[in-house]
Order: structure tokens, then sequence, then C-alpha cells
């Protein structure tokens, strides 16, 4: 059973409506043979931009859809609960528009971001490097002033969409100064044509494989200067915010699988019978469904506790670090067992469980290991806290930003 | 080209359809109910048509305040704007006066733009009785080309295709003229979410049967031709039956088959 909701407006209800006949009729059936096969279902995202759902939560006078994060967060978790690779490269689409989005001068937002977010355009986000993933200040990758050019050269790891994008966001080291070890990095939107600038093979994943991760290696790849976004030196962080964000994505594609996850696990304990009964009527196995809702509901709170804030303006940050934790080790426990209440059926390729389990592990580790994240909470409790707003704040927040 | 869409709000099938026990009409208020599916077909035929020119596409329900979903529906699809016509006294209505219903809306539109095309879904997904499109034909005096599973006008002309079990057939008709389609038609279209934006600014008109000049004794439960006079649930489904094969699980299968009338 898809999970109750509560929307701020009757469009933003309308919407999820719209994603759920989506998901059901186009990506369900598609599913597990792309999964199966590893084919990326470029075509899919073209229609998720053309339906509008790729620049949802950017504002519409740039081309995008002017939603909350409270209601694009719900969308993502409708994508993921019948398709998580669906859920990851809208996420990440987000994420790679952040930059140009949110740093981008006026000229520089006409001319990419309509395209970006109307979903002509697939982006990707390059960050980390072989050497250099959760400790990105570590980073080799250059990009060096040339007349009224950057050349950029050096290796990026775990791009997802890598090789099948057609721009990337990406970080650079302009400045080698040891004293500027993070300040020293800066972002630049490069597009995927681009002379020197090459993808891997795709990587052999545990799961996921239906969404596409390579190394992008950039042999002396050119780009104009206004290709800079922002100042020379902003790029650690912008990357930064942009991953805030994307980590609330993470957590709100985790929520969604782990729902997909119980769904299967309910049905299936609806019909199977042992000694005479349903299993589901089994205390033993109605508990661990019992828990898997408990899961799933608490991460879907503290998904949208971390949102609303952000739609106020508020900082979020340590909240999207706990929704991507609790999310995410939430999807990893309902996954397994849900494997488990299948028993023997859950644990073979007929059924979907499995798949899901092993899409679950790795968002444990992308946007941030949940390490980092744990990182990133217990840093942030040195620091005042204890503010008190009230919905009122949140009203004006939305009227604004429509 | 100006296009007229028939549109009804039934019962989703996926949900758990039933009557209302008090008058054995079918329950349109405690079950979700959404835009028929068959005419989603009519309104994706409309929208390509008028896409292709220029003009307007205005969807017509007749139905209590939930059909109001099946205008918005239409209309986030892309259609212009609405009439939803809303009337006690029509709870209960059979085809003949559904058509009637129709027919005077489509009159009173048409005092202002008469249509080009009238164009239906092959039937509703709840009734399913798929004779309404060729009533309204009649009463609004237009040719009927039904069961189109392709349409296209040109000029003054419309022109369908019908398949039928032995033959496929071609069928025009002049303009004005009222058409219904097929699911093998088209594609519908999803809304996307301008569309969703865009159709709250679109006017919806809201007719009761005064509006309309119809008599109410004309219409509802009372003036039906037929009427539900009992309803049961259908029982569950019996087991299936097992075909064990001992050397001869073809000739078992094959006869099972040939008993159902399969083979």
């Amino acid at each position: 059973m898809p999970a109750s909701r509560v929307l701020p407006t009757e469009e933003a209800a309308d919407l999820i409506r719209l994603v759920r006949e989506f998901a059901a009729e186009k990506l369900a059936p598609r599913a597990a043979q792309a999964e199966a096969e590893g084919a990326f279902p470029r075509e899919i995202f073209r229609t998720l931009g053309a339906l509008g759902i790729l620049g949802l939560p950017y504002p519409e006078a740039d081309g995008g859809g002017g939603q909350p994060y409270e209601v694009y967060l719900q969308v993502l978790e409708e994508l993921a609960s019948v398709w998580a690779t669906i859920g990851v490269g809208t996420s990440v689409h987000a994420l790679s528009c952040y930059g140009l989005a949110t740093r981008g001068t006026p000229e520089q937002r006409e001319r990419w971001l309509p395209d970006l977010l109307g979903g002509d355009l697939l982006g990707g986000y390059c960050l980390s490097e072989p050497q250099a993933g959760s400790d990105p200040g570590a980073m080799t990758t250059k990009a060096v002033r040339e007349g009224d050019d950057y050349v950029i050269t050096g290796t990026k790891a775990w791009v997802t969409h890598g090789g099948e994008a057609d721009y990337y966001m990406v970080m650079a080291r302009t400045s080698d100064d040891p004293a500027e070890r993070a300040a020293g990095i800066s972002c630049f939107l490069v597009p995927a044509d681009a002379d020197g600038l090459s993808a891997d093979p795709p990587e052999h994943k545990m799961g996921l494989m239906g969404s596409t991760t390579a190394t992008m290696r950039f042999d002396h790849v050119r780009v104009a200067s206004d290709r800079l976004l922002g100042a020379e030196g902003d790029g650690l962080k912008i990357a930064l915010g942009g991953l805030d964000s994307g980590r609330l994505g993470i957590a709100a594609v985790a929520t969604g699988l782990a729902q997909g996850a119980l769904d299967r696990a309910v049905d299936y304990a609806q019909e199977r019978e042992t000694f005479g009964r349903k299993i589901s009527d089994h205390q033993g196995l109605a508990f661990v469904l019992a828990d898997m809702e408990a899961a799933i509901q608490s991460a879907r709170a503290v998904t949208l506790h971390a949102a609303r804030l952000r739609d106020q303006g508020m900082p979020f940050s340590r909240e999207a670090s706990i929704a991507k934790l609790v999310a995410t080790d939430n999807a990893m426990k309902v996954t397994t067992d849900a494997v488990q209440v299948l028993g023997g059926y859950g644990y073979t390729r007929d059924f979907p469980v499995e798949r899901y389990m092993r899409e679950a592990k790795v968002m444990q580790i992308f946007e941030g290991t949940n390490q980092i994240q744990r990182m990133v909470i217990s840093r942030s409790l040195a620091k005042p806290s204890g503010t008190i707003t009230t919905t009122a704040a949140t009203t004006t927040a939305h009227e604004e930003s429509h | 080209m100006n296009i007229v869409v028939c549109v009804k709000h039934v019962p989703d099938a996926q949900g758990e359809r039933t009557f209302n026990a008090s008058d054995n009409t079918v329950d349109r208020e405690n079950v979700d109910g959404l835009l028929s599916e068959l005419d989603e077909y009519a309104v994706e035929a409309a929208l390509t048509l008028v896409e292709a020119g220029e003009g307007e596409v205005t969807i017509v329900t007749v139905g209590p305040d939930a059909a109001a979903d099946a205008i918005k529906k239409s209309l986030q699809m892309g259609a212009h704007k609405g009439v939803h016509v809303n009337d006690e006294a029509i709870h209960g209505s059979d085809a003949i006066a559904t058509s009637l219903v129709l027919a005077e809306t489509i009159k009173k539109l048409s005092a202002e733009t008469a249509p080009d095309l009238v164009i239906t879904g092959m039937a509703s997904t709840d009734g399913a009785m798929g004779v309404v499109p060729a009533m309204l034909a009649e009463r609004l005096g237009l040719p009927a080309i039904t069961y189109a599973s392709e349409l296209s006008v040109d000029g003054g002309t419309a022109r369908i295709r019908r398949d039928g079990d032995v033959s496929t057939q071609t069928i025009e008709a002049s303009l004005p003229a009222l058409v219904s389609v097929t699911d093998q038609i088209n594609e519908p279209r999803y809304p996307s979410f301008k569309g969703i934006m865009a159709a709250k600014k679109k006017p919806v008109e809201q007719w009761a049967l005064a509006d309309l000049g119809v008599d109410p004794a004309q219409v509802g439960l009372d003036a039906a031709w037929s009427k539900v006079e009992s309803f049961a649930a259908r029982p569950p489904r019996t087991a299936g039956e097992i075909v064990v094969d001992e050397g001869d699980g073809g000739t078992k299968l094959a006869s099972f088959l040939a008993s159902r009338k399969f083979i």
C-alpha cells in the first residue's frame, strides 16, 4: 500500500497522484529487467523532464516547478518506491543543477538552466576522486587558467550518469597553495562533449545496475571562463551546500525503497500460509512487519522535518545528515527483513526484494558515508541550537519562494 | 477547430465497487473515483487535433460534486475549459436521460461557439452500455461515426478507421459530427506539472438542469427506462483444476480447453 501523505497544496496532491500513476504504469513494469540487464533508462528521464519532475525544487522563473522540498522529497520517495534508480537519478540531476541555480549569474542561468530543469539535458556531479572521497579537500584534479579559458585535468570517480549525462558539475583545484586546501577549489559546468572528456566503462556494482556509475577522465579539457560557477575558490562550499540538499534526496529515496520492500513483504505475508494460517498471522512475522513500518515512518518523519527547515530558510545541515543516516540505515534493515519475510523465495532473483537489499547498501555509502553523517552530526552538537519558530514562518517562506 | 469532449467520472475499477443499498444505483460516494480511462483517449484525440491547428477543447461532464475531478484531470492534460452539469435530480439517470442532458449542454454551448466535433469514449467503464454517443448524435442531429481507432480531419470532413472482427472500415462524415473513440486510437498523455498548475486557472462552468431548460421529471431514477432490481457480490473464485500428468497431460489439457470452447 502506498504511504498516506499530507501535502501543503492541492497541486502538490495532484502531483503525487500523477507520479503514482506514472510510476505504476511506466516504471514498475520495466524496473526488474532494466536492473538485471544494467540498461540505463535515459528516455525515462526525458519523460520525467517533460512532466516537469526534474526541475521541481527550483524556481519557476528559471524553468523549475517552484515546489518546496517537503513536496519534492515526497515525489522522490514515490519514484523510488517503484524503482530506486529513477529516484537516485532524479536526485543526482537536481544536485547537478545546484551550482548553476544557486551561484550562476543571471546570464549563466538564462543560458543553461531552462534546458537542465526542463529535462532536455541530464546532469552528473563530479566531486569524488579515486583518492578523495570522504575528504574532498584532498582532490588533485586541476583547473588552470589559460587566457579566457580554464583547462581541467584529472580523474573523477563514482560519477552517477557518468558517460550518459549531457553536462557535469565539476569541482577542480584552481590553487595549489597548501594553505588554501579547501579554499582552492572551484566549480565548473562542463558539457559532456568537451574535447578531452571521456568516461571509463561503467562500474560493475552490487546493485543499482540501471543507474550508470563511471569514472570520468579529464585530459586537458578546455572550457570558457564563463563556465566557472561562483567565484574562484567557492567550489567546495558550493559542492557541500549541494550535498546537504542531495542528502535529503537520498534520505527520501531510501525511504521509498524501504516502502517498496515493505509493500512486497506485506503482500507475500498475507498470501503465504504455514501451519494453516497466513504467515502475517504468526506473531513472530507480524512483529517484523510492524518494526519495518515503524522504521519507514520514522525515516519519513526525520526527512520531512529537515525538508521543512530548509523550506523555511533555516539551517538544516545537521538534520539533513540525521535524515540521511536514519533513512538509509533503516532502509538497509527493512530490505534485509523483507528478504527474511519472503524466506527462500526472497533470496532468489525471481522476487525483487533481494534487489532492494542490494540497492539499500549503497545508500549507506554515497552522498557522504553514514560515518561522515555521524561526524557532521557530532560536530554540530557543539554549536548553538534550540531555535523556536512557528508554522506561520513556514507559510511566509512558501509564499516568498513561489 | 473547436471540440467538445464528453467525459465521465467513474468509480476506480481497482477499488471495491458496489451499489447503494437504498436505491440500487452505483455507489459514487464511498469509493475513489477518477476520469473514466476510456475517456482519456477521447481527451487525447481532441487535444491532438486542436494542437495541430487552433481552437479550443471544452470538457463536459454530468455528475455529482466529485465529478469535478474528471474535468480537472482533462484540464490538466491540456483542455481549455469545462462545464460541470450537477443537479440532484439527475441521480439515477439512464443512458437516454444522460444523452438528453449532454445534448442540451452542448446546445447551450453552441449558442456561443458551435463545436466542429463532439468526441466521446466508446463506453463508460462503470455503466459500459456504449449507447450514449449514438443517442447524443441523434439528439444533436449530427452524423455519428463510432468506435474510431484512427481519426483525422481534412477540411470539412472527419475520417475514422473502425476495426471489426472480419473487416476494417474507413468511414467519413461531414462536420460537424460526433466521433466515439476506442482505446486503440492513441496513448493518452500524462498531465505535466505545468499542466497541473495551469488547470487551476482554467474556467469551469457550473450548470444545473434549470440552466439547460431540462424538466427534472425527464431525468433521474424515476424517469429511467431501466433500473437495477437487485445486486449481489460475485462469489469468490473457486480453486482451479489441477491436471496431473500421467503421460496424458497434453490430452487432458486439450480436452479441458475444448470443454471451455477455447479450442
